[in-house]
């Protein structure tokens, strides 16, 4: 029975980043004295929404073997909000096309990425940090330092809520879907998965390697520059440190998620678990009034624990 | 082993059963969940003894072996070694301080680390100042006393090596002693990659260890290696011990018998379906050497000692390297399971399936339905032992995970296909039958590149071609084709180096 129980939470790793953001969301209402739960969930989908879309591209890579991150997301993020701010210039008519440009300009860091990482066979962790280097400051001359807002009806969108769930959570959760059904019904998805197991017995099996290893890190870039005009939108407009945060979350969120980090087995649901999660902890951390230091290190502690109990990778054999 | 060491009947043990029991194991059992891998069994090996252990793939062999070993514990029954019951105590570390090794058919050496490097894994006693040197004279001595002429560098690291020079370095591991003696050791396939000089060389060690009193347990699915090194073989068949006698009251024909198949059938030159039309071309490497061609519906031979090119040329056809020339779609049939074969965290539908994917979509996606029924008919044709193939790859034995791999290949639309002496760990059986689909798939069209580490192979080809030093040195027709011929031309004026041809009897 018990052991019944064991195999299951071993075929879902995604299952404590649920159990954990179910008990501090538990927490953080009995804090509050039982007021305000809803609202934490509101808010919880729709910072978790951001999370989740560019933790998907960074599951991606992961899952592509080890030694592979996509360290330029947090400048992929301003520059493309800067991109998306500037195209879109406060007119509603360039909405679209300001998104275009803004993931028009992470796939293309992603490309430059996989560029450095496969022809001047760079590691990933070294391509990607000097890459989002370069990537910074073409944000900064782009922005100048202004805050341009965006167009009235895309601030409204990307805050508007239908039948009470937040229309971003709604986007984000279908990116998830997609990249799922990708996973399992694509031969570029069963590529990622196999290159991650091994890249030189995925050669040997006939798989395109090198494709699915530059559309991994362009689709990181995409997704990146998509969640970049998406927080623009969000937040009043373009500003250089917006996704700064994102370097660090990302990467605890696919791990805290069940994902494997030695890479070839990728967990969705577990993106949005632990999204939630992270973002849950925060909001306990502060509605128990705790300073800013010691929230920190409290975060990475329950990082570390969670990871010990539930992220443990299967033995290999 | 082949034919040239393997006729004469090693001599008796001392006295048979006066003979000193080293270990006994007394209704070993053994479940995975539903599953019986072994059936209470009694086997015991002597001192001074080398046993012989045949059976299909699946017969419980390894099992056993990994009991022995420590890897794995009983379900039932007791575990004594030199007369002290370790029953229920009983680990890896036990197995090491009794002195029993092992060398598995998946090799477990670190490929990170140099050959004296790996030396020290095994035996904790070598540390301290100078440890490297100790292990690099350690692994010197038992390459040099297993394997004369290994060319070998002690500071060459294992990851290197080809897969044969990588099993001789594992097994002359086994052999070697600090304040751990080797009392007992298991050789699970231990010939599945070595070419057959070197398969020869194990015999005489094999046999040169038993006669100073230690132990041997040789598993193999060569029937002609056991006839040779074994005193005595135990044959397994379903997980249960069904025939146990001296060496001498075998016969080849009756290890095959009590396996439970049939005799091997008589030797008989192919009949041809070879065509003109050229599939793959590949120019010579050195200027002596001669150009490699195959036609379509031909199946090739690759010959001549382990790692001398043939691997090399498969990957250069399979990568479509520059200067060779492959008119059509190629598929390979990997032999090292675990660095070339088998992705560890699929299913073995999944595993199967991963070179079909490209025809298997329809409007781009994956047909789910498809890939299933598919793998199940594959698993019908090639008779894999699982009770569904949506269990892992990992719960598959070695021969039954190669059999799928199989599938992957022939599954595939390919009209090449290259083999990288796919058939180690594999069981007489499941070799007849994969043959016969082999001549099948060339006679309907296919061209095959057959690397093999086993002459008797070399037989179901059309040409062969004799590899030395990365380059091709002869070609030989079916008609001409001998193991003399092969062993003749692998060591043909190319500066014969000391390992030629060293008789071991």
């Amino acid at each position: 029975m018990l052991a019944a129980l064991r195999g299951r939470i071993a075929a879902a790793p995604w299952i404590w980043s649920f159990l954990g953001t179910a008990a501090t969301w538990l927490v953080t209402v009995s804090i509050s004295g039982g007021r305000g739960g809803e609202e934490i969930i509101s808010a919880a989908l729709t910072f978790s929404a951001f999370t989740v879309l560019v933790s998907l591209g960074q599951m991606m890579v992961i899952t592509t073997g080890p030694g592979n991150v996509d360290l330029s997301i947090p400048s992929v993020i301003a520059l493309s909000s800067a991109v998306a701010m500037l195209v879109m210039d406060e007119r509603a008519g360039m909405i679209v096309p300001g998104l275009a440009a803004a993931v028009a300009a992470g796939l293309a860091v992603g490309g430059a990425n996989y560029g450095l990482i496969r022809l001047l066979r760079i590691p990933p962790i070294i391509a990607t940090l000097s890459s989002s280097l370069v990537v910074m400051s073409v944000a900064i001359v782009l922005g100048r330092g202004l805050k341009i807002k965006p167009p009235q009806v895309f601030a409204d969108a990307v805050t508007t809520k239908v039948a009470g769930v937040p229309l971003l959570a709604i986007v984000a959760l279908a990116a998830a879907v997609a990249i799922a059904f990708v996973l399992e019904r694509t031969l570029y998805g069963r590529t990622v998965s196999a290159i991650g197991q091994s890249r030189r017995i995925a050669r040997l099996a006939g798989l395109d390697v090198e494709r699915a290893s530059l559309l991994t890190y362009m689709l990181s870039g995409g997704l990146a520059g998509l969640t970049g005009a998406l927080i623009a939108g969000f937040s009043g407009g373009n500003s250089l440190d917006q996704g700064a945060e994102y370097l660090l979350l990302t990467i605890a969120v696919v791990v805290i998620g069940g994902t494997s980090v030695s890479g070839g087995r990728a967990s969705v649901p577990g993106i949005w678990g632990a999204a939630l999660f992270m973002f849950l902890i925060v909001t306990m951390l502060n509605a128990s009034g705790v300073s800013p230091g010691l929230r920190m290190l409290i975060t990475g502690l329950i990082i570390i624990g969670v990871i010990a109990v539930g992220g443990s990778e299967r033995a290999p054999r | 082993m082949t034919a040239a060491g393997g006729g004469a009947a090693p001599a008796a043990p001392p006295a048979g059963a006066a003979a000193e029991v080293f270990v006994d194991l007394r209704g070993i059992a053994k479940s995975f969940g539903a599953i019986r891998a072994l059936r209470p069994v009694d086997v015991v090996v002597r001192r001074g003894e080398c046993l012989g252990l045949v059976g299909h793939n699946g017969a419980g062999k390894s099992t056993l072996m990994n009991i022995l070993s420590g890897a794995l514990s009983a379900s039932a029954g007791t575990l004594a070694i030199a007369g002290e019951d370790l029953t229920g105590r009983y680990d890896v570390r036990g197995a090491h301080r009794a002195g029993v090794r092992c060398v598995f058919q998946e090799l477990s050496l670190c490929p990170n680390l140099s050959i004296a490097e790996n030396a020290r894994i095994a035996h904790p006693a070598l540390h301290g100042f100078g440890w490297r040197r100790r292990a690099a004279a350690l692994m010197q001595a038992a390459l040099d006393g297993i394997f004369p002429g290994h060319g070998l560098g002690m500071g060459d690291v294992v990851g290197s090596l080809s897969i044969g020079r990588r099993q001789m370095v594992e097994i002359a591991r086994a052999f070697t002693e600090t304040e751990e003696r080797a009392r007992l050791v298991i050789l699970d396939e231990p010939t599945s990659s070595l070419d057959a000089t070197a398969a020869d060389q194990l015999v005489a060690a094999a046999r040169r260890f038993a006669a100073a009193g230690g132990s041997t347990v040789v598993i193999s699915h060569k029937i002609n290696e056991i006839l040779a090194v074994a005193d005595r073989i135990v044959v397994m068949k379903d997980g249960a011990v069904v025939d146990d006698r001296p060496r001498a009251a075998f016969t080849r024909e009756g290890i095959v018998d009590a396996m439970g198949h049939a005799v091997e059938r008589a030797r008989s030159v192919r009949a041809s379906t070879a065509t003109a039309e050229t599939m793959v071309e590949v120019p010579a490497s050195r200027r002596d050497g001669l150009t490699f061609r195959a036609a379509r519906g031909e199946i090739i031979g690759l010959a001549g000692l382990a790692g001398h090119g043939q691997t090399d040329l498969l990957l250069a056809v399979q990568a479509r390297r520059r200067g060779t020339r492959v008119a059509g779609d190629v598929a390979l049939v990997p032999g090292d399971r675990s660095t070339d074969g088998v992705f560890p965290l699929w299913s073995i539908e999944r595993n199967m399936s991963a070179r079909w994917l490209p025809h298997l979509r329809r409007g781009g996606l994956i047909d789910l339905g498809r890939e299933r029924a598919e793998a199940g008919a594959w698993r019908e044709r090639l008779a894999l032992k699982t009770p569904d193939l949506r269990n892992p790859i990992l719960s598959l034995s070695g021969g039954n995970q190669q059999k799928a791999l199989f599938a992957r290949a022939l599954g595939a639309p390919a009209r090449i296909i290259l083999m990288d002496d796919p058939m180690r760990g594999v069981d007489i059986g499941t070799k007849q039958d994969v043959y016969a689909m082999i001549a099948t798939e060339a006679a309907a069209g296919r061209t095959f590149l057959w690397y093999t580490t086993e002459m008797d192979e070399l037989f179901h080809c059309d040409r062969t071609y004799v590899f030395h030093d990365g380059s091709i040195v002869a070609e030989l027709a079916a008609a001409e084709l001998s193991e003399t011929a092969v062993v003749q031309a692998s060591f043909k004026d190319h500066s014969v180096t000391d390992h030629a041809v060293k008789d071991p009897a």
